[in-house]
């Protein structure tokens, strides 16, 4: 596998931590109901197909980065560093 | 036998080689298997299953019988096909899967059972009685199971790993391979060609096709010369491109030494990685057998495999050949032996309608019908349009068409196409991202059209790489139709084989169809056809088209075929090559490892690192000794241990503090500049990530310290924290755990120490921090403690760590101390009732340890809400307690908790101990644990068993604090 | 038709033209007590047990392929109760004796071989965790033996004691481990259950599912609408689109697990042999060749395929621990889809769809768990009722925190 990143530009799957589906990107707020959280740490689409998740460049420049990408062929449609949502906590 | 005047062996260059212990003489270029046929040798092995004599089936990788063990100081490597086993000088190779002998088999008796020995009767018996399965009959079924036999030997030989990288593998160098690789590399694209063989040229190599009106082989050499000469070309030859990836990435298995005599430091095989941005499938194709009764005696091959032995290694496996075959490739067969002078007995053609026009007798509309002859043929039956005959003949070459070998092209998935002209699956486009078919492999069997294809492959992938294909001419080569009719098996009282690696027949397939395992995966599982070494490559379609037949379907109404990696098997040390021994994960070795090691400390694992376990004085025969004698020495003078494998992590920023105030439960922006403070930091589901202390530097420059284990994961979350949900804040980080090294100083004599060390009292109130200098080298000192006891650490850069160690250990000793190791740390730390990570395993929450009080009630931080969940308090939790045994015995890590009475069974499971010690301070066996509602049963007796170790205690139930639990040593 | 030695001979003598179709192959009908989505190890022993224990046998088991088709035939065969948490030891507990006796109950011989078991461990912590596990699976009333280094020396002469990375300190034996045939565990439920009247339906995959007014009401499927009050989903690989159909979202990542067998060789691996410092694992099939397997590739995919990295992963984990198998070679790999949950334990249990019940989740160690959870997801259709042994597999339990999670790695689905 090769993971196109921003930064360093192609690398190899080696180089990568994989963590899970994008969803973990909107964390719910600290009053949200326990079923905000319940969908944030657990429940997924899990499509099989087109899924946008979360690579981690650890073995480069340290980037975390959501990866939209084909669960069933492998296709890697476009990848994009978290950082630059630019959302703040 | 040989024959005058042909082949590419060097007849000039004898090789002497053993089989079976008998010396026999071949040539330079021979394989194990023609040098075998050269000198009359007709068993090479058994069957899988019936033990069944077998010869040599084909001339290549998909050999399914004759499979050898080759022998080397003391080492074998089973399982070898003598088809690719290039001849060298001392080879040595026996026969496998028989006993006492190859000609003798005392396992050949299955063969005579074989009407119970039907595909899947082993599921249907065997079960009475019960005990039997274990004892009687699994361990007969296991011995008489399997092929070649391992030595049992570490393989200590060298493989190798390594990396290409290319604009295009082509793969396969044949006429399609060397035209794309020519048409490639000429418009200036970096080109890797591989192929299995040992020399370029493929099929060229085995019949004796005109190209440009020259030899095929003059052509090959040519075009070799051409690419040798272009410094964007690497030829890798001896290399089967084993698996195709993700992203145009390949595995290849390169033979490097395996066809030389043994030599020190030469890899047997190199494991490549090829990424490559285009490829080019030019495998060619593979002939298939037919089935027909006892159409597995040593004698009987492909056609093409005999044209190989003859064109190429100048050998024949027979006096008397006969063909037998659904398709013209046996005329070209049978004329080339003819012009070498060996006798074609007949030609059988099974078309009704072919030509008769040979120099040899030819029968349409033709089968074979049965063979006889248990260690080589003799004779066959046939069957004819005009009705039938016994042959006397030593080779029935069989030709039952050619499968495009389209493997690689199935290993994403992708699955082939049936082709009904040619009777044959074919690749389907895009099966594989950027690998085209060509040639043979995509089912163009004539040179003429592989060579087209060859160049318009190139030219289409050249223009994906946005580069050009110059003009080049395509040489002059036949182009003869490829005409077929369609035969799989012929039907007969006897077996017909189609997988003979592991002994199938129609009558398998036929079984499973009428006991309902209809679909062709169901076939392949129930009868184990395709599961042998050969992959199916011999019987895939045969099978499958006994099984339409069967079931009265069509063959792609049936199904289809898929392949998995590898193409060929792969030996499992090339692929794991490196990491043999150490190689397996590195390595990390602190500053003070050589000074330990020269105290004679064992080094134990802990994670990647290594650290002394404990420092041994003259007189201690037991790690027990030294360790108790470094816990008392912490407790009462002073002691010095390296705990650099903590991790640290820098942090700067003007919001450092609100960061760190969102990762830790605990607040960090009120830290004075100076001061160090435990935190605990959890994980976004509410259990604990990790514990340690972090240092105020200065306003906006933090220095967090990690446990050893978890320094990775740490920082991997703050990252993760940062970019994703404050990436708009003014902090950066960075992993400085290597450029530190860190020493505890502890013990009531540690203040002594660092003021002989600083010239200066160090004068730092507990938790607290401040830079200091050591003999000129700017340091930092922290006076916090894992022992209880006054403690400090002191960090200087890593380059001075080992001196530092010296100096420390020197000055300890004269105050009465010394190092300690991690057995008394861990003493210390538990006496302390100090958590580590066998408290905090991945299921602990702050709750459970005693820390709710740290989750700050007036700020969000990472798990604070999940933490809250009804399951992850309360007093259905296990709670840290300490534990101590009512009467001075041994109690162990591990064991489980139970009130006092009950018995010792799940359902009564109160919790489980984590650590365990034995204090010299308090002169007994510390633990600590988890118990269910453990806060309130302080003061409880609990038991605690250990059924593995035979330990059975009743404990008092403490708080896990054993040692000073005011902390007036800590603050002293 | 009973299966016996006796048998395999007389039908042998007259040319095996006896043999009858081990299941029917009926055509769909309009309504059934119960439908099972998935015709895989777990939907037939659902059926299985459905039939057997409860009477039940007005009921369909719909198969999209054919029976078997899924991770049941695509594992590395381990059947083990090894388990530390309360809530999964007497699961597996019961699923292992349930396994014990497999070939009386199924009049099959699914070459279920207790060959034993070895956890290896490569540190005093590893050791004490161990340990712990060891008792747990004792106090269940299970086996567990504690060998040190010589006593892992006298199982395993042939691991590498001196040079390996990680050095071995012991191991934890289980001596009731082992593995079976894979296919012939589906194929056993299968004929069982078809053998007591259950519909085994394959080449019928389901597209949707009926619900009215919160209820249940049957199944759409490329072969018609079946009505039924009852349906399981036990569909592990497809967990996530199934249940999207009633209007479900798991807890639920799907995730590649490679296995790899080798060249058939003559009996040199004698046990089951885990080495979790390396993520490895191997035992040796009756047919000779070493099945082994190794971790994750780690990104979500439902490739059923994987990559190189942790394919040489895997082998230089048996490098550096048995180099003596470095010259048996690799003949296939593949790739299984694995139901990851994020506390790594399974769901066994209803839906909020009345009548829909769900069974998946089970990472990758569902093998072992055929049995037990068509036992236990039998009971619960039957019933409606979860079953003691299954109890805290609760699809709620990841909102309400009462996790099971042995390997404590928390909630990232590919961590477990």
């Amino acid at each position: 596998m090769l993971i196109k990143c921003p930064l360093c530009g192609p690398r190899d799957r080696r180089e990568f931590y994989y963590y899970g589906s994008d969803d973990y990107l909107n964390r719910p707020g600290e009053a949200a109901p326990p079923s905000a959280w319940d969908d944030y740490l657990h429940n997924r689409d899990n499509p099989a197909g087109m899924t946008r998740d979360l690579w981690y460049h650890e073995m480069g420049c340290t980037s975390w980065l959501v990866v939209t990408r084909d669960t069933v062929t492998h296709d890697i449609h476009a990848v994009e560093p978290v950082a630059e949502r630019g959302t703040t906590a | 036998m040989r024959i005058d005047g042909k082949g590419l062996i060097d007849r000039t260059r004898p090789i002497s080689f053993r089989f079976d212990g008998k010396s026999l003489m071949g040539c330079a270029g021979d394989t194990l298997a023609s040098a075998l046929m050269a000198n009359g040798v007709k068993v090479v092995g058994r069957s899988f299953k019936y033990h069944r004599p077998r010869g040599i089936l084909t001339a290549g990788s998909e050999e399914p019988n004759a499979m050898v063990e080759i022998l080397e100081d003391g080492q074998q490597t089973p399982n070898t096909r003598a088809t690719m086993q290039e001849l060298f000088e001392g080879l040595s190779a026996q026969s496998q899967n028989r006993w006492p002998s190859l000609r003798w088999d005392l396992l050949s008796i299955n063969d005579y059972a074989a009407p119970f020995l039907s595909a899947g009767f082993y599921y249907k018996t065997f079960m009475w009685p019960r005990a039997f399965w274990e004892r009687v009959y699994e361990p007969m079924i296991r011995r008489a199971a399997g092929l070649g036999s391992l030595s049992g030997r570490h393989d200590e030989a060298d493989y190798e790993k390594a990396y290409a990288f290319c604009d295009l593998l082509v793969i396969g160098a044949g006429p399609t391979g060397l035209m794309a690789a020519l048409t490639a590399a000429r418009a200036g694209a970096d080109v890797i060609l591989a192929t299995e063989d040992s020399r370029l040229g493929g099929r060229l190599l085995s019949d004796e096709t005109q190209i440009d009106n020259g030899a095929g082989i003059d052509w090959v050499e040519q075009v070799e010369a051409e690419l040798r000469s272009l410094p964007n070309v690497r030829i890798m030859s001896r290399t089967t491109v084993t698996g195709a990836y993700d992203h145009g990435s390949f595995g290849a298995l390169e033979r490097v030494g395996l066809h030389v005599p043994h030599r020190p430091h030469l890899p047997r095989e190199c494991f490549w990685r090829i990424r490559a941005a285009q490829a080019i499938l030019a495998t060619g194709a593979l002939e298939r057998p037919i089935a027909f009764p006892n159409n597995d005696r040593p004698g009987i091959m492909l056609a093409g495999a005999v044209q190989t032995y003859l064109n190429r290694y100048g050998t024949v496996p027979g006096q008397r050949v006969t063909l037998f075959a659904n398709n013209d490739n046996a005329r070209h067969v049978a004329r080339q032996l003819m012009a070498a002078g060996v006798t074609v007995a007949a030609i059988l053609d099974s078309r009704p309608d072919a030509s008769v026009l040979e120099d040899c007798p030819v029968y349409l509309g033709a089968t074979v019908t049965g063979t006889e002859g248990r260690h080589g043929l003799t004779s066959i039956e046939v069957a004819h349009a005009g009705g039938t005959l016994t042959l006397q003949t030593d080779c029935l070459a069989v030709s039952g068409g050619w499968n495009p070998t389209l493997h690689l092209t199935c290993h994403m998935n992708g699955r082939p196409t049936w082709r009904e002209d040619i009777a044959a699956f074919v690749p389907t486009p895009g099966s594989v991202p950027n690998l085209t078919p060509a040639g043979a492999a995509n089912g163009d069997f004539s040179t003429w059209a592989c060579l087209i294809a060859g160049r318009d492959a190139a030219a289409r992938v050249l223009g994906n790489l946005g580069k050009t294909a110059d003009d080049t001419a395509l040489p002059q080569a036949e182009d003869a139709p490829y005409r077929l009719t369609q035969l799989w098996a012929v039907d007969g009282k006897a077996r017909a084989w189609l997988d003979f690696a592991n002994d199938v027949t129609t009558k398998d397939v036929r079984l499973s169809a009428q006991e309902g395992f209809r679909s062709v995966e169901h076939m392949k599982r129930y009868t184990t056809q395709g599961m042998a070494p050969d992959q199916g490559k011999n019987s895939n379609i045969g099978a499958l088209a006994v099984l339409a037949d069967a079931t009265g379907r069509a063959i792609p109404e049936t199904g289809t075929t898929i392949y998995r990696p590898p193409y060929s098997p792969v030996s499992i040390a090339s692929m794991g090559a490196g990491a043999r021994g150490k190689g397996f994960a590195p390595q990390r070795f602190l500053t003070s490892h050589k000074a330990s090691v020269d105290r004679n400390a064992p080094m134990i694992e802990a994670g990647m690192w290594y650290r002394p376990s404990y420092f041994p004085k003259p007189g201690e025969t037991s790690w027990q000794q030294s360790c108790t004698r470094e816990v008392n020495m912490v407790r009462s003078t002073v002691g010095v241990a390296d705990v650099s494998t903590l991790g640290k992590i820098d942090l700067q920023g003007k919001d450092a503090a609100r960061f760190l105030d969102f990762v830790y439960t605990n607040t960090f922006s009120t830290l004075p500049v100076g001061r160090v403070r435990y935190g605990l930091m959890l994980r976004e589901d509410g259990h604990v990530l990790d514990d340690g202390t972090t240092a105020r530097l200065a306003e906006h420059h933090f220095l967090m310290t990690t446990t050893t284990a978890a320094a990775g994961l740490v920082m991997r979350h703050l990252e993760f924290v940062h970019q994703a949900f404050c990436a708009t804040w003014d902090v950066r980080f960075i992993s400085v755990t290597e450029s530190w090294a860190q020493f505890a100083v502890a013990g009531p004599k540690s203040r002594a120490l660092l003021t002989s060390l600083l010239d200066h009292d160090p004068a730092l109130p507990f938790m607290g921090m401040a830079p200091v200098t050591v003999q000129g080298v700017q340091s930092r000192l922290f006076r916090i403690s894992f022992s209880g006891e006054e403690g400090y650490e002191i960090a200087v850069p890593t380059a001075y760590g080992e001196a530092l160690f010296r100096d420390l250990v020197a000055r300890a000793e004269t105050l009465g101390g010394g190092p300690y190791g991690m057995e008394a740390l861990n003493v210390l730390r538990i006496e302390k009732g100090f958590i580590t990570h066998a408290e905090i395993h991945g299921r602990t929450t702050a709750f459970d340890i005693g820390m709710e009080k740290m989750v700050s009630a007036k700020k969000d931080c990472i798990g604070k809400a999940a933490a809250t969940r009804p399951g992850m308090i309360g007093p259905d939790r296990q709670q840290l307690v300490g534990l101590k045994p009512l009467t001075d015995t041994q109690i162990t890590a591990g064991a489980h908790l139970f009130a006092p009475s009950a018995k010792a069974v799940r359902v009564n499971d109160l919790g489980y101990v984590t650590s365990v010690c034995h204090s010299p301070t308090l002169n007994s066996y510390l633990g600590l644990g988890f118990l269910h509602n453990g806060r309130a049963r302080i003061g409880e007796q609990v038991r605690l068993v250990d059924h593995l170790r035979k330990i059975d205690v009743l404990c008092e139930v403490r708080d896990p604090v054993f040692f000073d639990k005011t902390g007036e040593k800590l603050r002293a | 038709m009973r299966y016996s030695g006796l048998k395999v001979i007389t039908e042998g003598l007259f040319g095996n033209k006896g043999w009858k179709p081990a299941w029917r192959d009926p055509a769909p009908k309009a309504e059934y007590d119960a439908i099972i989505i998935g015709g895989g190890g777990h939907g037939l022993s659902t059926a299985f047990y459905l039939a057997k224990n409860h009477g039940m046998t007005n009921i369909a088991v719909l198969e999209k392929s054919h029976l078997g088709s899924g991770s049941i035939g695509r594992n590395t065969t381990i059947v083990r109760a090894n388990y530390f948490l309360p809530g999964n030891s007497e699961f597996y507990s019961h699923s292992l004796k349930l396994w014990e006796g497999m070939e009386a109950e199924l009049n099959y011989n699914v070459m279920h071989s207790q060959r034993g078991l070895i956890n290896l461990f490569h540190s005093d912590g590893q050791r004490d965790a161990f340990v712990r596990r060891g008792n747990s699976m004792i106090n269940q009333g299970d086996d567990a033996i504690l060998l040190d280094r010589e006593g892992v020396r006298e199982q395993l002469p042939y691991l590498d004691f001196e040079q390996t990375r990680f050095p071995i300190y012991g191991g934890l034996y289980h001596p009731r481990g082992g593995s079976a045939r894979h296919d012939a565990v589906a194929w056993g439920y299968a004929r069982g259950a078809d053998s007591r009247g259950v519909d085994l339906i394959q080449n019928c995959e389901v597209t949707g599912i009926d619900i009215e007014n919160g209820r249940v009401t049957g199944v759409q499927t490329t072969r018609g609408a079946i009505r039924a009050k009852k349906v399981g989903i036990i569909v592990a690989g497809r967990s996530s689109q199934v249940a999207a159909m009633a209007g479900l979202r798991l807890p639920i990542e799907s995730h590649i697990l490679q296995a790899f067998v080798s060249e058939g060789l003559k009996p040199v691996i004698n046990h089951v042999v885990s080495f979790g410092m390396g993520h490895f694992y191997i035992s040796q099939s009756d047919k000779g060749g070493l099945v082994f397997g190794g971790d994750l590739d780690f990104y979500a995919s439902y490739a059923a395929r994987g990559n190189l990295p942790m394919v040489e992963h895997v082998m230089e984990a048996g490098m550096t621990l048995m180099p003596m198998i470095g010259r048996a070679k690799v003949l296939r790999s593949w790739g299984g889809i694995m139901d990851m949950t994020p506390d790594g334990s399974p769901i066994i249990d209803k839906t909020s769809v009345d009548g829909l019940f769900i069974d998946c989740g089970w990472n990758y160690g569902g093998f072992k768990a055929v049995p037990a959870s068509g036992w236990c997801m039998a009971h619960l259709m039957a019933t409606g009722q979860t079953h003691e042994v299954a109890a805290k597999y609760r699809l709620d339990r990841f909102a309400n925190g009462h996790l099971l999670d042995e390997e404590g790695s928390g909630s990232q689905h590919n961590l477990h």
